[in-house]
């Protein structure tokens, strides 16, 4: 996971899931498909799925993170939404 | 490789639902291609009502199956073509539909290209009207070409142009990509199997060795150019094509046929891939509970190609093609990129082999007249 | 499975299938088995 991918992502706004995005749970986490790029991507944790799902309930990814997930896993989960960003599975306002 | 290899074994193990599936909508075909992987043509009198295709598309929403392949025979041939993708589109299922072309006129081109999260991909057999009318009948080259017309004056967008590789496809695959260039389309190529009617033809228009070598070489060149994953036992001749590389049959795809019989995929529709029928207790059922596919989900056994060190690559290869040439599961692929599958098909001096049922074929010439 | 070390050789531009990401793309423009 390139370091340029998650410094460009900015964990301190709004972030929601797309519109475009079916998300289906599966044992090991969820699939996600986006309709209108076509990619398929495996969240690999239910924890991830959790995030992802209420991510537009909080004022930014970090307070999402922050809330979700145990502190010792922020980076590790800031990087996954960096790279959900970059296949346009979450979007801003 | 590392974790690419544990998602590919996840995916073998099936899923809580398909990621996509087939559904043929109708066995009725205007045209009577050598091939046709469904044996199609006449329409079957229990093919599932427009109610039941509708409730079947509420089910797949339920599941959050992310989209169809609607195909057929041909699919525009029902009356209630229209009504089904459009529901299925405004239950947010996506659509990609395969056809023949011969119904896309400009009027229904438009309707078409105003249709969200759909595909269309229009399926020919050459680069030419000889080359293609000779599996598919004359006139359906131009009927094809017209079709494409017809989308691009609509403003469509991209579609995609399916062949199917035979001996003679094979040699004109740089003239399909100039075709699908010219339109701004994508080329779509599959694996020519001994299914349906295929089993007529297969032993004579199947790719060669050398030629199947080639065509690998050609896609290697060219990840933009689609297969649908059909081509993963020409993986173990080097670096793995594009995709998954594996059989998805029953595990994370399946075919729904027109009158709601569940295959394990759409290249063998015969009892012994059958894994229910919806009208029983609706699909998911079938999907999580069936015999077939539970089988289908345990770890593969390498039967003849244990000792083959690309088995990892190719995974033996084709159920379809081992199973309508008369072979073994256990049996290399026919087609095995090292010539083990040939020398399993002498070995057994095959006779019987079983065939597709059921078969809706019309036995009868069919032309088509140009408009 | 023995998760892998990831070592700074490791690092790349592109996004790294090693056990400690959580996503994880497939590529797929259809699955075997479809249309």
């Amino acid at each position: 996971m390139s370091q340029a991918i998650v410094d460009a992502f900015d964990a301190s706004q709004y972030w929601q899931l797309s519109e475009k995005v079916s998300l289906r749970d599966e044992e090991f986490g969820a699939l996600a498909y986006h309709h209108v790029n076509r990619r398929l991507i495996f969240l690999k944790s239910r924890e991830l799925v959790d995030v992802v799902r209420r991510l537009g309930d909080f004022e930014s990814a970090d307070d999402a993170v922050n809330s979700l997930v145990a502190p010792d896993q922020h980076d590790r989960y800031v990087t996954a939404l960096a790279a959900l960003e970059k296949s346009a599975l979450i979007r801003g306002r | 490789m590392g974790a690419e290899s544990s998602l590919r074994s996840r995916f073998e193990r099936g899923l809580a639902a398909p990621i996509c599936l087939t559904w043929e909508l109708t066995y009725a075909c205007n045209l009577a291609c050598t091939h046709c992987l469904s044996s199609s043509g006449r329409r079957d009198p229990r093919e599932l009502t427009t109610a039941e295709a509708k409730s079947l598309i509420d089910e797949i929403a339920a599941m959050q199956i992310f989209y169809v392949n609607v195909g057929g025979g041909e699919p525009m041939i029902r009356r209630d073509f229209f009504e089904l993708i459009e529901h299925a589109v405004s239950r947010h299922v996506g659509v990609k539909f395969s056809t023949n072309g011969t119904r896309i006129d400009k009027e229904s081109a438009k309707r078409l290209a105003g249709i969200d999260y759909l595909d269309v991909q229009i399926s020919i057999d050459g680069a030419d009207a000889a080359t293609s009318d000779r599996i598919r009948g004359v006139g359906s080259y131009d009927a094809a070409r017209r079709a494409m017309e017809n989308l691009r004056d609509a403003n469509f967008g991209r579609f995609k142009i399916s062949v199917v590789m035979t001996k003679e496809s094979v040699e004109q695959l740089d003239d399909f990509e100039a075709l699908a260039t010219s339109y701004g389309a994508e080329l779509r190529l599959t694996r020519f199997r001994p299914s349906g009617r295929g089993v007529e033809v297969w032993n004579e228009l199947h790719p060669t060795l050398e030629q199947n070598r080639g065509l690998y070489r050609w896609l290697l060149e060219r990840p933009n150019v689609l297969t649908g994953d059909s081509f993963f036992h020409l993986s173990a001749l080097g670096s793995p094509l594009e995709g998954l590389n594996l059989c998805g049959a029953g595990r994370v795809v399946c075919l729904i046929d027109p009158v709601g019989d569940v295959y394990a995929c759409p290249f063998v529709i015969h009892d012994e891939f059958l894994a229910g029928n919806v009208r029983d207790a609706g699909f998911a059922q079938v999907w999580t509970n069936s015999e077939l596919f539970r089988s289908l989900r345990e770890p593969g056994n390498p039967g003849a190609c244990a000792s083959c060190g690309s088995y990892d690559a190719c995974r033996g290869g084709c159920m379809a093609a081992k199973f309508f040439t008369g072979l073994e599961m256990s049996d290399p692929d026919p087609e095995c990129v090292f010539g083990h599958g040939e020398a399993a098909l002498a070995a057994k001096h095959v006779s019987i082999r079983p065939i597709s049922s059921p078969d809706h074929s019309r036995r009868i010439p069919v032309t088509l007249a140009s408009r | 499975m023995t998760p892998e070390t990831l070592t700074s050789e490791d690092a790349t531009d592109e996004i790294e299938e090693v056990e400690d990401l959580l996503v994880e793309e497939v590529s797929i423009d259809g699955l075997c088995g479809v249309y």
